[in-house]
């Protein structure tokens, strides 16, 4: 994985010590809450509504042991023992002190890490495919690219103040582990005639007005990357809208002026700065990529195992190993390995949420099982990237035992969540409790096998951080005279075939909300022909037979 | 009865206006009244808090206090799912109250 070089040890070095006089001059009353508002908030540090809140920065999601040690240790240190992995594959700690901060992010700098760009209207952290680098079925593995987009926008000093925030994924392959459409820019590596280039979308996003970003450029030559992204950037730095924050997202802007004539804009603008000479030397990029070169991966038949091998070693498909393998695992680039994803979601748990414990022991299992490299994934959930298929069982024996080995990926229990009102200053009503009660409930009746592929996602207010229009089942809080009321959405995917859920109808209370998802998975196990997901079924058969079992 | 709420500067913790100084539990607020607007303003030129704002409140039978809105109760006590978590009250039936 990437490592810093001294610009940039010494740019963030310089940028906690920054920080800290900042913050000095706050707590001596130097400094109005409006003067250090901006300035905290630039070092990923927000106001919540039980304390301050640090997010830090996880770039497309790739961490290290010793970097996940870290994390482990800023939560016993400064916090309170544990962290929450976010859907933008970052983390963020709960009940930071002001007094603290500066002193925790000069500890996440001694291991190359920052919270720079985690709020404000920049372009913040590049998310990306948790699989990239061990996935089948990319084309190269999308992190040099994603780190060199990193490198482009941290300090970019034209986009320090955009009209808002802005976010970009980068992935590699035809399936979408990254939401990538449903980002301001979306960048998908592809190859055309062994060349390799990328593909352009912009103007996604969720939020109060969500949209599918339309395709811009199918191929932009890889040495004119950053020149096309500077474009991209530079056209919605001057005309997107800075009166009211609700319009100001590239989305609004991309849909106003319409995908024609915004991309018309871009090419003019592309067309001058390949003629000012932008894009970084070719040998950055070669830089970088060196330091996403595979692991020693073993090859020889006597170290590999297939899969087969090892589940009829123990206890076959229906054991609770084989289960865990069935759903946890992902097929992998090397023969004789998988990647393989610890679940943050056990049954009536917090998604997303680690101890401490959980995190330094995550740690170790990367150290022992996947070459030193973890990753965060846009789930909230972890994942070991290179393990030896013949590794497994030792692996889900740890997991097990730390309560990390929920065999759930993609099911109704693997649920995101936002913090929702029980930790967010924004949020209108609780998604946490949701989540619990919901897999509480599936898990009870047996039903989450039985349902199989379901990707239900809760938002506590219209933000959407817990992507529910993206969701199978989306679920969004809203205030209600103020109490806790639930619209439940149907049909969203954030994968490759991306759509918006639509709204069932009038919403319910919570003991509603989760009667209501469970009338939903009735009518689809009552209507599904062979093979079909949730989703299919849904998009075979149309809303109505979902309305008519909930309001009917 | 108006009470008067924000965060801690040092520690970002919610605390309540209790007549002299600020408070971590919701059941020392007191009534502002009228006084509301010139204890912000003299709070705010203090520093010691974070956007001190005021909020409608009652007290219930039992003499605790009861913030009018969700989003004030959840501060009063700390996450719901978070228990252990939560700010210590003498009030025994705190949970019942907050949703």
């Amino acid at each position: 994985m990437y490592q810093y070089d001294q610009y940039d040890q010494a740019m963030v070095d310089a940028r906690v010590e920054e920080f800290r006089d900042q913050a000095r001059r706050r707590l001596e009353g130097k400094l109005t809450e409006d003067q250090f508002k901006p300035l905290r908030l630039m070092n990923g540090l927000y106001l919540q509504l039980h304390a301050y809140m640090l997010r830090v920065a996880i770039p497309y999601g790739t961490l290290n042991a010793r970097q996940m040690e870290m994390l482990a240790d800023i939560a016993d240190k400064y916090d309170r023992g544990y962290g929450h992995f976010t859907t933008r594959q970052n983390i963020q700690y709960n009940w930071i002190k002001l007094e603290d901060c500066a002193d925790a992010l000069a500890d996440l700098a001694t291991v190359e890490m920052h919270a720079i760009q985690t709020s404000g209207n920049c372009i913040r952290n590049i998310s990306s495919d948790h699989f990239a680098g061990a996935a089948v079925d990319e084309v190269v593995d999308p992190r040099p690219y994603a780190e060199l987009m990193r490198q482009w926008s941290s300090f970019h000093p034209e986009f320090t103040y955009l009209p808002r925030k802005f976010k970009i994924a980068v992935i590699a392959s035809e399936k979408d582990r990254a939401a990538m459409r449903l980002h301001d820019i979306g960048v998908r590596i592809v190859k055309r005639d062994g060349e390799v280039g990328a593909q352009f979308y912009a103007g996604g996003g969720m939020g109060r007005t969500p949209m599918i970003a339309p395709l811009i450029r199918d191929f932009v030559p890889i040495d004119q990357l950053i020149t096309y992204a500077e474009a991209c950037l530079r056209v919605y730095n001057r005309y997107g809208r800075r009166d009211n924050k609700y319009k100001a997202r590239i989305k609004i802007l991309v849909h106003e002026l319409g995908a024609a004539e915004y991309i018309r804009q871009v090419e003019e603008e592309f067309a001058h700065l390949l003629s000012v000479g932008v894009e970084p030397p070719r040998d950055e990029l070669a830089r970088i990529a060196a330091h996403f070169a595979d692991p020693p991966f073993v090859s020889s038949e006597v170290e590999t195992q297939s899969l087969s091998t090892v589940l009829g070693a123990n206890g076959g498909q229906g054991s609770a190993f084989g289960q865990w393998v069935r759903r946890n695992t992902h097929a992998h680039k090397a023969p004789g390995y998988v990647s393989a994803v610890i679940s943050l979601k056990p049954v009536g748990g917090i998604p997303g949420d680690a101890t401490s414990e959980q995190m330094r022991l995550v740690a170790r299992l990367a150290r022992d099982y996947s070459f030193d490299e973890l990753r965060v994934m846009h789930t909230q959930n972890l994942l070991l990237p290179h393990v030896r298929i013949a590794d497994l069982p030792a692996l889900w024996a740890a997991l097990a035992e730390a309560g990390l080995a929920s065999p759930n990926m993609d099911t109704i229990e693997d649920i995101i969540a936002c913090p929702g009102l029980d930790y967010c200053s924004l949020a209108n009503a609780r998604s946490i409790p949701l989540a619990q009660r919901i897999s509480e409930r599936f898990a009870e009746t047996g039903r989450t096998e039985v349902v199989g592929e379901l990707k239900l996602k809760i938002s506590g207010c219209i933000n959407a951080c817990g992507h529910h229009h993206a969701g199978h089942i989306g679920i969004l809080g809203v205030d209600k005279k103020g109490v806790e009321n639930y619209q439940l959405s149907l049909g969203g995917s954030e994968a490759e075939d991306v759509s918006l859920a639509k709204i069932t109808g009038p919403g319910f209370d919570e003991d509603g909300v989760i009667d209501a998802v469970e009338k939903v998975t009735d009518v689809y196990l009552a209507s599904r022909t062979e093979g079909e997901r949730f989703l299919d079924t849904y998009r075979r058969i149309g809303m109505e037979p979902f309305k008519e079992a909930l309001y009917g | 009865m108006k009470i008067l709420t924000g965060n801690d500067l040092r520690s970002g913790a919610v605390v309540w206006w209790n007549g002299s100084g600020w408070s971590l539990f919701v059941d020392d607020a007191v009534d502002v009244g009228a006084d509301a607007e010139e204890i912000m303003a003299r709070e705010v030129a203090t520093r010691r808090v974070n956007v001190p704002y005021v909020i409608d409140a009652s007290i219930d039978a039992a003499g605790h206090v009861r913030p009018a809105h969700i989003k004030d109760r959840v501060r009063a006590l700390g996450p719901t799912v978070r228990r252990d978590l939560a700010v210590p009250t003498a009030d025994k039936t705190g949970w019942d109250w907050v949703i």
